[in-house]
Formats: C-alpha cells, sequence, structure tokens
C-alpha cells in the first residue's frame, strides 16, 4: 500500500451533448448525481431503455457527488448491507474498463479504528460477519497497524488508544467528478439526454399513475420516473402526499493544502470521530458527522469542524503543522436506520432512491444498477428488495446505525 | 455556529445546546388504537421542509431546559415561537 502523487487525467474536450429536453421520454431521472447518472447508464446498457432524460436543476454532480470524500468500502455489518455494497464495491473493480476512462480507483486500504473494548468486540464481530458474507475483512493488531499507516500514533498514551482495527484491503478511494464524468459520457453515447439547470417543481398526475413531471422548462412527460434528487428528495415527495423517513442534515468536510504523500491509505475511527485519507494531488481530506439540525443551507457549524481536527492530530501528530485550506457542505438525507430507501411508491410509475445519507457515494455503480432494474422492471431487484419504504411500517428495519456510525 | 436564544438565558453559543428535532410531535392518546401504519409514521416519519420548521432544542449546558424556536432551514434564521402556535392535544 504505497501512495505517489499522480497527475490527473485530462478531461477528454467534450463528455456529453447540451441538449434541449423533448416533451416526452419513456423514462426521466430527477437529479444528475452519481445515482441518477448510474441509474442512466444502466437503464440503457442492461434494460435498452435509450429514451431517458437526466434532470438537474443545477450544473451536472454538483450536489453531494461534488462534495463527498469519496471513501468506498463494503464492510458493512448487516447481510442486507453487505450484499448491497459489495456487489457495488464489484462493479467498481470493473467500471474502468467498462467506461474506458481511469477516474483513479485506488484500493489502498480501509482502517476502522477500534478505540475501546466494546468496540473491539464489535468490530471483530464485523470482520466475522464480513468474512461469512464473502466480504474481504482482518482484523489487525496495533502493531500490524503501524505498519500499514506509519503516521498513526499507536502509542499506548493517547487519551483513546488505538486498541486495534478492521482493515477492507479492497477499500479505497477515487476521483468523484471523474467517476461522474465518465458515468455521463457513455449514458450520451447511448442516447440519454442529460439536461442541465433544469428543476423539477412537481408532477402531473392521473389517480394513481405519475404522467410527467413540471419543470422550469416547462412540464415534460414520462413514463415512469425516477428520483435521485438526495437530500431534496422529500421537497419533490411532499407534493405528492407521500411522507418519507428522511431528515435532510448539512454534512460537511475539509481539505488542507497539498502535501507529499504521507497517508498511505484510509483511516476511520467512529470513537473520536473523525475519518481521513489524502488525496491524489495530496490535499488531506477529513470528515466526521452530520451537524445535529435539518439544513439545506450547504453550511454546518465551525465546532464540527474543530472538533474533527482536535480528533485528527490526536491521531495523526504530524498533521499539527498542515492547514485548513477549505471546508465545505453538502446537504444528506438520513434515515431512522442509516439505510437507503430503494423500491416504488403508491404512485404505480414512480420509483425512489434516497436516503443514502452520509455513505453513498460508495455505492454509486450498485445503486444505480438495481435502481435501473427496479425502474424497468417495476419490481426491486433481490438486493434491494429489503430496502423498501414499506419497512418503516413493518419494522423490518435494516439498522447499520451500530455498525457504521460514521457511515462514508 | 448557530446563536439559539434560550428563552430563560439569552443569546448563546449553539455548544450549549441539544437538538430535539420537530416540535410539536405528542405521543398519541391511544396507541393501542394506532394501526401498524400510523404506529410507524408516529415512530420515524418528521416533515423535512426547506423553509420555516418549529424544532426543539434543550439547553444542555445551562438551564437544562427545553423550548421550541421557528428556524428557517435554508437561512438559519431564528425566531422565538409564539406561545399560541403550540397546538392543543386533542
Ligand atoms: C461532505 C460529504 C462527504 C461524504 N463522504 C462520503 C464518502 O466518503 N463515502 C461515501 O460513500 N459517501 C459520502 N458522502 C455521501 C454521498 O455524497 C451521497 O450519499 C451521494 O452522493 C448521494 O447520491 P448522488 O451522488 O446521486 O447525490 P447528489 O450528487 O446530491 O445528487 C442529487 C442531485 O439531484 C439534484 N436535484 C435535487 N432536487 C432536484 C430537482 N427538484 N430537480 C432537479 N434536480 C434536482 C441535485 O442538484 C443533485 O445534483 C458524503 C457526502 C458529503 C456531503
Ligand atoms: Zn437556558
Amino acid at each position: 500500500m504505497v501512495t505517489s502523487r499522480h497527475a490527473l487525467p485530462d478531461p477528454p474536450a467534450r463528455l456529453w451533448r447540451n441538449p434541449e429536453p423533448k416533451r416526452s421520454y419513456d423514462v426521466v431521472i430527477v437529479g444528475a448525481g452519481g445515482h441518477g447518472l448510474a441509474t442512466a447508464y444502466y437503464l440503457a446498457r442492461n434494460h435498452g431503455i435509450r429514451d431517458i432524460a437526466v434532470l438537474e436543476r443545477g450544473w451536472l454532480a454538483g450536489g453531494n457527488m461534488a462534495r463527498n470524500t469519496t471513501i468506498i468500502r463494503s464492510n458493512y455489518l448487516l447481510d442486507a448491507s453487505a450484499a448491497l455494497y459489495d456487489h457495488a464495491l464489484q462493479l467498481w473493480e470493473q467500471l474502468p474498463d467498462e467506461l474506458e476512462y481511469d477516474f483513479l480507483l485506488s484500493q489502498r486500504g480501509v482502517l476502522n479504528l477500534a478505540h475501546t473494548e466494546q468496540e473491539v468486540r464489535d468490530s471483530r464481530r464485523r470482520a466475522f460477519a464480513n468474512e461469512l458474507n464473502g466480504v474481504d475483512a482482518e482484523w489487525v493488531t496495533p502493531d500490524e497497524i503501524a505498519e500499514i499507516c506509519p503516521i498513526l500514533n499507536t502509542s499506548a498514551d493517547l487519551r483513546y488508544p488505538v486498541l486495534g482495527a478492521t482493515l477492507q484491503r479492497r477499500a479505497g478511494i477515487a476521483k468523484h467528478d471523474h467517476v461522474a464524468w465518465a458515468l455521463a459520457r457513455k449514458s450520451d453515447e447511448m442516447g440519454v439526454d442529460l439536461i442541465q439547470e433544469c428543476e423539477v417543481t412537481g408532477f402531473l398526475t392521473e389517480g394513481d399513475r405519475v404522467t410527467g413531471v413540471q419543470t422550469t422548462a416547462g412540464p415534460i412527460a414520462a413514463g415512469r420516473v425516477g428520483l435521485a434528487a438526495a437530500g431534496r428528495t422529500s421537497l419533490l415527495t411532499d407534493t405528492l402526499g407521500i411522507r418519507l423517513p428522511l431528515q435532510s442534515h448539512p454534512l460537511q468536510a475539509l481539505v488542507s493544502e497539498l502535501l507529499e504523500p504521507v497517508h498511505p491509505c484510509v483511516v476511520m475511527s467512529n470513537h473520536v470521530h473523525v475519518y481521513c485519507s489524502q488525496a491524489h494531488k495530496g490535499e488531506l481530506v477529513l470528515g466526521a458527522g452530520v451537524d445535529s439540525y435539518n439544513g439545506y443551507a450547504h453550511r454546518g457549524s465551525v465546532h464540527v469542524i474543530e472538533n474533527q481536527l482536535a480528533a485528527a492530530v490526536e491521531l495523526f501528530p504530524i498533521f499539527a503543522r498542515a492547514h485548513v485550506v477549505r471546508t465545505w457542505a453538502g446537504t444528506v438525507d438520513v434515515t431512522p436506520d442509516a439505510s437507503p430507501i430503494i423500491g416504488p411508491t403508491p404512485y404505480e410509475n414512480l420509483f425512489v432512491n434516497c436516503g443514502w445519507g452520509t455513505g453513498g457515494f460508495k455505492a454509486t455503480p450498485g445503486a444505480g444498477w438495481v435502481f435501473a432494474h427496479t425502474i424497468a422492471t417495476g419490481e426491486p431487484h433481490p438486493l434491494n428488495a429489503p430496502y423498501g419504504m414499506e419497512r418503516f411500517t413493518t419494522g423490518a428495519l435494516v439498522d447499520e446505525h451500530g455498525a457504521a456510525a460514521v457511515a462514508h | 455556529m448557530l446563536q439559539i436564544r434560550c428563552p430563560w438565558c439569552g443569546d448563546r453559543e449553539e455548544t450549549e445546546f441539544r437538538y430535539g428535532g420537530q416540535a410539536h410531535v405528542d405521543y398519541p392518546r391511544d396507541p393501542a388504537a394506532l394501526d401498524d401504519r400510523a404506529w410507524g409514521e408516529y415512530l420515524f416519519v418528521r416533515d423535512n421542509p426547506k423553509g420555516e420548521f418549529a424544532e426543539r432544542w434543550v439547553h444542555t449546558a445551562g438551564c437544562r431546559r427545553w423550548f421550541t424556536t421557528v428556524r428557517d432551514t435554508a437561512t438559519n434564521q431564528m425566531r422565538a415561537e409564539l406561545p399560541s402556535a403550540r397546538k392543543p392535544v386533542m
């Protein structure tokens, strides 16, 4: 696990057309984030549906897709989650070739640290559960951690000493913008219309069907509609009287100046609450949990940044002399069980993919795959069958809170 | 960081408070009468508006009392809620 500083690939001159919207499409996807783009891509690739528009209120992939810290992993505790996220990871592994685009997928390994005896037990349990589900996972001791990530303070004199960690070697990071552009280019090549600066403001309905969407560029008719609008999903479903268990929160992250390669992997700590990797260009990328309150302001509170910096400096003493260059926030849609909602709605041709909260980047191709299946067939794919909104009535939650508190 | 007005202590920094989410979510009068759907709604579903939102805060590092404010979730402007805005429990 050695990092070196990479030059980023030059993006091709033109990646997609900027078409005027047609008056009608077989499928309209709302939101050109990673999930909306991956959904369009797999609708075209796997299901032969080409008459698709992806409508985006801002610019392509300018929402959470532009703001996330790009951690990819699949070491979730529960069977349904391990299946969903590992399917996504397997797709990641083949996408650079398939999309003919090197978006710098870097499987440099993710360490999830344990700082208390209880966390040691929980982490080992998760590693065993992962192994049973065919997801690569190892338990590593402080001495092994010191070899994998020499800049991490593994001495016993920390306030919360590192007692061990789980390691997923296949986990890592990728260049988020390039992922979006790669998916956009291939979708566009297959005939998908990617339409920017076109906000969906409501729906056209007939009985229990939606017949189209109302947009800032006028009404657009649709055979089927798929929502991939992340933090703004419930604003749309509210207009139909569908009440989803979503709360939209600011989620912040930050970067340092560009530094020589010092950090070879990804380190996450739920207990002192910070996670960190070093991007290809050299900046340290840090994040933690959401701001407590609901908000659409694309900004959070500074004490949340202060707390994660304090945690980072404790874990990585050499970071004390780095500087915060930039902080920012996205708006993430959080569910009560920290798992997404992917499935049908009371409207027979309207489908939702939302609730990915703080951790949906890693699922981008997998979410697109199962959501495309759901839209194309009208039925969930086996991988997203446990993730319908009815689980909040039946009580069959997919409760990943304990397993993935810093859920990115 | 938000500056939050505790009705008893005045303007204080957000770090003195804990968030309590949507205000006026009463425990159902007769829980056994609720069907699964209504019970699920009570447990899991809360409003998530972009705009004014009546919400609960508790002044944990101060007087430790709960209160309701109205905050605009797009601008973070806060104002005290008028007592008359409290819907009576039926
Ligand atoms: C700071 C931060 C760090 C994160 N770190 C990680 C991480 O390390 N790993 C990880 O797995 N996940 C991470 N996430 C979460 C991840 O970014 C999201 O779960 C994921 O991006 C959501 O899917 P998306 O890409 O489709 O969302 P988005 O990119 O937000 O896409 C939704 C799109 O819908 C558009 N839209 C909304 N409403 C409308 C409308 N009415 N009409 C038209 N368009 C509309 C929006 O403009 C937006 O472009 C992080 C998020 C943030 C904010
Ligand atoms: Zn007070």
